[in-house]
């Protein structure tokens, strides 16, 4: 078994409404960063895993994300795998 | 035979006792139902109160569905048993497929805490029985996210199948079509984000919130089949 990293991002839907980050979008301007747009805001989750290799650590990280991580009706997410080096 | 009412208890729950006042003030029994305890004890309706369940962590309802009593919850619903879920037992209840949609931040970013007024809008629920369509019941709510979310199929669906139970009259949180509180298809699972415990005596602002928990109280004896015909 190798220990694997991943790094989850949980983000808006397409067409699903992000409160935090239009009211970040909105607030930019005020300290002066006016060229700003399409702000959002999700969440970053990162966790380390035991699998045999990428392949099965990807396939139960999404499996999670599916499940648990991520709510699918209003969530997208991304998920990047890499292996862990045994000190 | 008194209505016994099972009231779950997640850690981070903080509506129960206020939900079993209510409940007891309108002659029926409410009972504790520990979220570790994978069974309903054989009661007549359950309520998953409003809080914040396992506190809301990852997002609200995502660690409750999982909870032992949820599988015991999703059993009795399926058997036609009436499930009520206030605020946070709303979007509890969306997070475990027992109703569609899902619940996210309010669209003014604002922690809402007011009485809002509500439209009833079908009275084929077992929340409603006791009241009238079209009548207007003046609760609290008291919420950070109850901005309700669904797709266009989902909300024809819920449209064109008279499941929208109550509307806000005036939209406080951003929520699709004004939605604060639906129902599933067997019209005994409820979701709302309004209190009705917390319009239980005119000493609260309000007693409109009885109406209600007497139609689930009443549902308790009458059994959810009689919601369909």
């Amino acid at each position: 078994m190798a220990r694997f990293e991943a790094r989850i991002e949980v983000t808006h839907l397409a067409g699903v409404a992000d409160p935090a980050g239009a009211t970040v979008e909105r607030a930019l301007p005020a300290l002066g960063y006016s060229n700003v747009s399409e702000v959002k805001i999700g969440k970053s989750i990162r966790l380390v895993l035991e699998a045999p290799d990428a392949e099965h650590a990807q396939r139960q990280v999404l499996d999670m994300c599916g499940r648990i991580l991520a709510n699918p009706v209003i969530e997208a997410y991304t998920v990047l795998v890499t292996e862990l080096m045994s000190a | 035979m008194t209505a016994r009412v099972g009231v779950v208890q997640f850690p981070g729950t903080n509506c129960e006792l206020d939900v079993c006042f209510a409940v007891e003030q309108l002659g029926g029994t409410a009972e504790i139902l520990w979220h570790g305890d994978p069974s309903t004890s054989g009661v007549d309706a359950v309520v998953i109160p409003g809080g914040f369940a396992h506190g809301d962590y990852l997002r609200t309802g995502a660690i409750a569905r999982f909870s032992p009593v949820m599988s015991a919850v999703a059993e009795f619903a399926a058997a036609g048993g009436p499930v009520v879920g206030i605020c946070n037992g709303f979007q509890v209840l969306c997070e475990a497929g027992l109703l569609p949609g899902a619940l996210q931040r309010n669209a003014g970013m604002k922690f809402l805490c007011t009485t809002v007024g509500l439209r009833v809008e079908t009275t084929t629920t077992v929340l409603t029985t006791a009241t009238e369509r079209g009548q207007i019941l003046q609760i609290p709510i008291n919420h950070f996210e109850g901005n309700f979310v669904c797709d266009d199929a989902t909300l024809a669906t819920l449209r064109a199948e008279e499941r929208v139970v109550v509307r806000y009259l005036q939209n406080p949180n951003g929520s699709r079509d004004d939605i604060a509180g639906i129902c599933n298809e067997g019209r005994n699972v409820v979701g709302l984000m309004p209190h009705p415990e917390r319009a239980s005596d005119l000493l609260l602002g309000s007693d409109d919130g009885n109406a209600l928990l007497r139609s689930l109280l009443a549902a308790c004896s009458a059994g959810a089949a009689s919601l369909l015909s």
